[in-house]
Formats: C-alpha cells, sequence, structure tokens
C-alpha cells in the first residue's frame, strides 16, 4: 500500500484523471470511464462508509485505478483500508510512519475474504488441525 | 465446545500483540486518547465512571472449565484498583448510599459475556495475553462493529431444538472477527441465534435475530429477523426472509450490513441503529438488502458460500462429551429415588423444578447454578465462585458451563443419577437458591455505582427487591416473573422486556425509577415479544420495592388459580396494577411521566 504524507497529496496531479466521491454516493451509479484514481474521504476516522465503497469498486466494479483514502486516515486502519480496496492512503498529518509497517506485517491471514484476497480462510489454505498445545477443554 | 486450531489461538495472540502495541503508544502519547478510544472499545476496554471496565467475549456463552479458572484469576489479580481510585469511588458513591463497592470480582451479562470494573488501564495489556493463553479475547465486544454472538443457553442439549446454532454460531463469529468493511458501522450491531421452539435468546430484540429451522423438505436454513432493539426507541425486530438456506447465510448478512453501513444515520447516536433504519426505509430496505444479496451471488460469486466441509469441520467440535464412569441411569429406579428425595425435601424438590431442565439425552439434565442471592449484586461472581463453578463444571458436567442470558451459570452436561450430588455441592457453594425464572432471578445492569452511562443505581433496588423477597414459599407462590432493570435508557438490563420493568433516570441529580409492566422477550411464558408500558411517574428509590410489592399483590389478588403474572396482566389489563402502583406514590414527579 502506498502510504503519502499529509503534505505530499495533491487532489488534482499532474493532469491525471482523478475523481473525489463524498462517501455517502453509491460508486455504482457513476460513470468511471477514463479515471485513474479516486479519492475517497473519511471525515472522521470511525466514519466507516468509504470502506464499503472501496468494497465496491474493486470488487464489484473491478475498478483497476488507483483507490485513495484522504481525511482522518490514521495508521492503525491501514490494514482493513487495504484489504477494502484502498491501495493508497495520504495520512493525517501527526501519524508516525514508523509505526505504519509494522501494522501490516502483524497477521498473517483473516478469516473472512476480502476485496483483495477474495477467498474467506476456510476456503483457502485451510489449517484444519486442531492447535497442539495446551488447548483449553 | 470449539477448539481452537492453530490459526484461531495465533490470531487472538496477534490480536493480544497489537492491542499491546496500541497501548504503548497511547502510555507514549503517540497515540491520543481519542484515537485510542474506538481502538480499546473494540477489544473491550472501556473507561468507566472510576476505573477501566473490561468485557471479555464468550462466544454464545460456551466456557471451559479451564477458561473460567483463567477469570478467576483475573478476578482476583487484577479486578483490584488501587488505593486512591478505589477512596475516590467509595467516597463518591458512599454519598448515594452505596455502602461498600465489591472488588476482585466478574459480571456476568445479558449478552453471555463477562465483565471486570477495575483493571488499572496500564495492565490491560497483561490481560489481554493472559486471556489470549486460554483462546479468549475481548474483540468486538463493544465499539460500532458486529459484537458478540449470543444464543440459546441450551443450544445442543435442548429437548426442543430443531438445529444445533452452536456451529453457526461459531462459522458467524470467525466471519465477523476483524471484518475489514464493518469495524466502523454506524452504531453497535448484535446477532442472536436461535435453533429451538423457545426463544431463549430474545431474538426479537436483536440488530439480527436468527432462527434455524426446516423447511418442508427438510432442508436446513434460517429466517432472518432484523432491525429490533431497545434503548431510547424499543422496537421489535422484522422478518426480512422466512427461509435462507444455511449456506447463504454469511453472504446475505454481508448485503444487511452493507446496505446499514451505507444507509444507517450517523448524524443522531439516538437514530444509528439499524431499527430506525428499517423503520424508516420499510420494504425499501429489504429490497436493497435482496438486491445486494443478488449481487453478492452473481457479480462477486458468493464467496462466502459454506461449504459442507467447512461446517462439517466447525460441528466436528461439537460433539456431546463422552460420559465418565458407567452408564447413567434415568430408569424408574433412579426417577424414585430423586422424586424420594424431593418428597423429603421441600427445598431440593424446588431446586428440581427451577433449576433443573431437561435434556436431549434422557439421561441428562441441565442444571442452572444461580448467581442471584442476598449480598451480591445479580449476576456477580468473586474469584472464588468462578473457582468453584470451575470444579463444579469438571466434576458434574465435562468441563463445560454455559453464561446464560438471565446472567446466571448453567452446566449443560450433568447426569441425572448425579443431581442430588451437585445440587449438595453447588448449595454448600451458595449456588443452589431454587430461584431460577422466579422474581429475585432478575436481571439487572450495574448501574450507576459503576458504569458512567447510568442515570441512577441499579444494584441497591435489586439489593431491596431480593431482600424484600426472601421467602422461598412467597417467591414460589408468585411463580415465574421476569424482573428486569436498567440504570439508564441504554437498555443493558432489559427493561423493556421485563414482565415488570425498571428503568433508572436522572432528575436534577436524584435518582428516580420508572416502572414499566407487561414486557414480553418473547418466549412462550412471556407470549409475542412487545416492549412494556410506563405506569405512571417516576418513584422515589425507596418507594420502588414498595410498588413491585403492590404490583405483586394486585396480582395475587386477580389471579385464577395457577395462572401466572403475565397472563393475568394481558388478561386484567393495566389498570388494576397501575392503581397499585401509584397508591404507594409518596412524592410526585408527574413532570417525569
Amino acid at each position: 500500500m502506498k502510504l503519502i504524507a499529509a503534505n505530499a497529496h495533491a487532489t488534482g496531479a499532474r493532469g491525471l484523471n482523478v475523481i473525489n466521491i463524498a462517501n455517502d454516493a453509491d460508486p455504482r451509479t457513476l460513470n468511471l470511464d477514463g479515471v485513474e484514481r479516486i479519492d475517497l474521504n473519511f471525515p472522521k476516522f470511525a466514519d466507516g462508509r468509504a470502506f464499503s465503497q472501496a468494497f465496491l469498486l474493486r470488487r464489484r466494479l473491478g475498478f483497476k485505478g488507483e483507490i485513495r483514502a484522504t481525511g482522518d486516515v490514521l495508521i492503525d486502519q491501514l490494514v482493513q483500508m487495504q484489504r477494502s480496496g484502498f491501495d493508497a492512503a495520504v495520512l493525517r498529518e501527526d501519524q508516525n510512519l514508523d509505526f505504519a509497517q509494522r501494522q501490516f506485517d502483524r497477521y498473517q491471514a483473516f478469516y473472512q475474504g476480502d476485496a483483495v484476497t477474495v477467498k474467506p480462510h476456510f476456503i483457502a489454505d485451510r489449517v484444519s488441525t486442531p492447535a497442539t498445545e495446551g488447548a483449553a477443554a | 465446545m470449539y477448539q481452537y486450531t492453530d490459526f484461531d489461538r495465533q490470531f487472538v495472540r496477534n490480536r493480544a500483540d497489537q492491542y499491546r502495541d496500541q497501548l504503548e503508544r497511547n502510555l507514549a502519547g503517540t497515540l491520543t486518547d481519542d484515537d485510542f478510544r474506538p481502538l480499546r472499545l473494540q477489544n473491550g476496554w472501556y473507561i468507566q465512571r472510576y476505573a477501566p471496565m473490561l468485557r471479555v467475549a464468550v462466544p454464545y456463552g460456551e466456557l471451559a472449565s479451564s477458561q473460567l479458572r483463567v477469570l478467576a484469576k483475573i478476578a482476583r489479580d487484577y479486578d483490584q484498583p488501587n488505593a486512591q481510585v478505589y477512596q475516590t469511588a467509595q467516597t463518591t458513591q458512599a454519598k448515594l448510599g452505596t455502602a461498600k463497592l465489591p472488588t476482585g470480582y466478574g459480571h456476568f451479562t445479558t449478552r453471555q459475556n463477562i465483565q471486570y470494573n477495575w483493571i488499572p488501564l496500564d495492565k490491560s495489556a497483561d490481560v489481554m495475553d493472559l486471556l489470549a493463553s486460554v483462546d479468549m479475547h475481548g474483540i468486538q465486544t463493544s465499539g460500532n462493529c458486529i459484537r458478540n454472538i449470543t444464543s440459546d443457553e441450551r443450544a445442543g442439549i435442548a429437548v426442543d431444538e430443531l438445529v444445533d446454532p452452536r456451529p453457526f454460531c461459531e462459522i458467524l463469529r470467525q466471519w465477523s472477527t476483524l471484518h475489514p468493511e464493518f469495524a466502523f458501522l454506524p452504531r453497535k450491531f448484535k446477532f442472536a441465534v436461535s435453533g429451538a421452539l423457545e426463544d431463549r435468546a430474545a431474538t426479537h430484540w436483536h440488530d439480527v435475530g436468527l432462527h434455524l429451522l426446516r423447511n418442508a423438505a427438510g432442508d436446513i436454513g434460517f429466517k432472518v429477523l432484523v432491525g429490533g432493539g431497545m434503548g431510547r426507541t424499543p422496537v421489535i425486530a422484522s422478518t426480512i426472509r422466512d427461509f435462507l438456506p444455511w449456506n447463504q447465510i454469511l453472504n446475505y448478512l454481508e448485503a444487511v450490513v452493507r446496505v446499514y453501513n451505507r444507509w444507517g444515520r450517523r448524524d443522531n447516536m439516538y437514530k444509528a441503529r439499524i431499527k430506525i433504519l428499517v423503520k424508516a426505509e420499510g420494504q425499501r430496505f429489504t429490497d436493497e438488502v435482496e438486491a445486494e444479496y443478488r449481487q453478492i451471488i452473481e457479480l462477486d460469486g458468493a464467496p462466502h458460500t459454506i461449504t459442507q466441509d467447512e461446517l462439517d469441520r466447525v460441528s466436528a467440535s461439537f460433539v456431546p462429551p463422552a460420559l465418565q464412569g458407567d452408564k447413567p441411569d434415568s430408569t424408574q429406579k433412579v426417577v424414585q429415588i430423586l422424586r424420594a428425595t424431593a418428597e423429603n425435601d421441600v427445598e431440593f424438590s424446588r431446586w428440581l423444578k427451577q433449576n433443573v431442565a431437561p435434556h436431549k439425552n434422557p439421561d441428562l439434565r441441565a442444571v442452572t447454578l444461580s448467581f442471584k442471592r442476598l449480598g451480591h449484586a445479580p449476576g456477580d461472581a468473586t474469584a472464588d465462585q468462578l473457582d468453584t463453578a470451575a470444579d463444579l463444571a469438571d466434576q458434574f458436567s465435562a468441563g463445560e458451563v454455559r453464561v446464560t442470558h438471565d446472567q446466571n451459570l448453567l452446566l449443560p452436561w450433568v447426569r441425572c443419577d448425579q443431581l442430588a450430588e451437585l445440587w449438595h455441592a453447588a448449595r454448600k457453594a451458595g449456588l443452589a437458591r431454587s430461584n431460577i425464572r422466579l422474581l429475585t432471578d432478575m436481571i439487572s445492569c450495574p448501574g450507576g455505582d459503576f458504569c458512567a452511562l447510568a442515570n441512577a443505581r441499579s444494584i441497591p433496588i435489586a439489593e431491596a427487591i431480593t431482600e424484600r423477597y426472601q421467602d422461598m414459599d412467597e417467591l414460589h407462590d408468585l411463580g415465574e416473573i421476569d424482573l428486569h432493570i436498567s440504570g439508564c435508557m441504554n437498555s443493558c438490563g432489559h427493561h423493556h422486556s421485563g414482565h415488570i420493568g425498571i428503568l433508572g433516570i436522572d432528575k436534577d441529580g436524584q435518582e428516580w425509577y420508572q416502572v414499566s409492566l407487561g414486557g414480553s422477550d418473547g418466549s412462550t411464558l412471556s407470549g409475542t415479544p412487545v416492549p412494556g408500558k410506563v405506569v405512571g411517574p417516576s418513584f422515589g428509590a425507596a418507594e420502588v420495592p414498595d410498588v413491585i410489592e403492590a404490583v405483586l399483590d394486585t396480582y395475587r389478588r386477580e389471579r385464577r388459580h395457577a395462572e401466572t403474572f403475565i397472563a393475568t396482566f394481558r388478561r386484567v389489563g393495566m389498570d388494576p396494577f397501575k392503581v397499585a402502583a401509584n397508591s404507594v406514590r409518596q412524592t410526585a414527579m408527574a413532570e417525569l411521566a
């Protein structure tokens, strides 16, 4: 995932065809022909509507360009952003990039499928052996 | 019980590591309190009136004795405030009249979880590690996300069960755990799943209620209810699907939650639950869910269709435990011995009647340990009592207990030839009061002694009523009554669904209580789910036990033969109860009506 410092984010960069979508819009109603980048917005990080928008864009509509998270973007939400279909994020000014990478390294896999790894864990790479040590009965 | 795989175990440990990383950044000042709040909430950590509160997830209420012992250890070693915190709390609450705040205990909740009230935040990551060591966590026990999934306390053992809900609960638990799209919904989101004829999970009162059943062809599926909830605006859930094939449930719920995430209100916290959306949109909501579901199937390729392999894998964890010792004997002989013992001992007889329930396996019974007794708040268990419950589970119930919706513990695998022995052991531990489903088996939230949201204290009200109804003859004569107490409109004590509901209200810094009658959780006893009706203006705390007594005396006067409280209420209506309740009023608070 491309992490962008707040001061390095340009809304209308160098002739790129970029659109901004308000977080209450249905992406399925938009004309995405020729669009290279879509900026989705988190007015507050706890307003999760853009996660569904990203999922619909990436997975339902098969959008191939960049989906960029903007607004109140914090390192603790980066992994779920990536899983929902974002591939770039403009971090809020006070965020420390040094702490960001270890968030991506923590989990080897997740239970449910998402916009990137389509199949859920129970279908992909099923490890069905019961735990081997110190189990709760 | 579900057996964790290596993957499950690693996942919970990773989550504990992640939480420690966040806590350390918060304590170091690089993660602000505001940014940390939603993260700690989704691990079960609230900051309450005086100290943090931890809510530990107990998925669909099932606990192993080894887990109970760790919960006991947490109560004993960590549910201990430092002297200053405790003194501040005790001094402040003493002004309201609370004599002594308990420490070193756990509290069972209506959503089958367990909470602690005093763990210092700087020890919170250590507690998460301890929980992870026995496959436990606090994931999504708070926050605006999919919460712990609740179910029938008799899942897998009920005689009226159509389909065992536990494998589906576990599959739902895994699907909803750290779902990337649904971690920041408009508001909290609660599932309850039932697979029996009797609804023991208050499914109509949940954001999503699921009923497992078989259709005419014998296929297993779900009836899907959406939009139930309590709070300021009590709403009974609407059925949006009569039958959904079992293997489509995740795809369908993805559609429900996605529509809610997109459409749910975020401008007003009190209108953000899905119940408001379902009410406002009506058929349009259902149509949108169905359209979204079709797109998930047709365009996304139905990725979360549950495979038979996965259902089989998970179901394998839920085979009934092998019973130890001789083959248990439910024959005439045992029944006769039980009956003879019961005839000689009215207390044992009452315990068999109230605390012992029939079982799918005729050799077994389900036994409820009562955590409703004088001197303890409803659903509170000390560290020693948690250990004792673990011992009883090992000795009598294949090492398993269930946390019940009514805030007790149920032993699901008790041999009927060991009932007398269990009764003696439970009695010695103070957990054999024969009040299950009776008046004093009340539901109560922690209220204003602990909770920052509460408008009034719940525990002293519960205590005053418990104190007044100590006579077991009287209690059994009154019969089965749901008394539910909440300390505020958030309704954690489910006052809306009580036959008698009590709601704490704050008026100019004073504690007042609104009493409602005739609510139903949707069980056979209680009838069609419905919120209770308020009897009139609020009462002062001291008046509440008198109001309850007046209401119960009215019932005794009006009832016919063995008619229950709720049946009498339905037949004669509100008026005589209202008159009786208001006759004990000493103060007028008409403006609060």
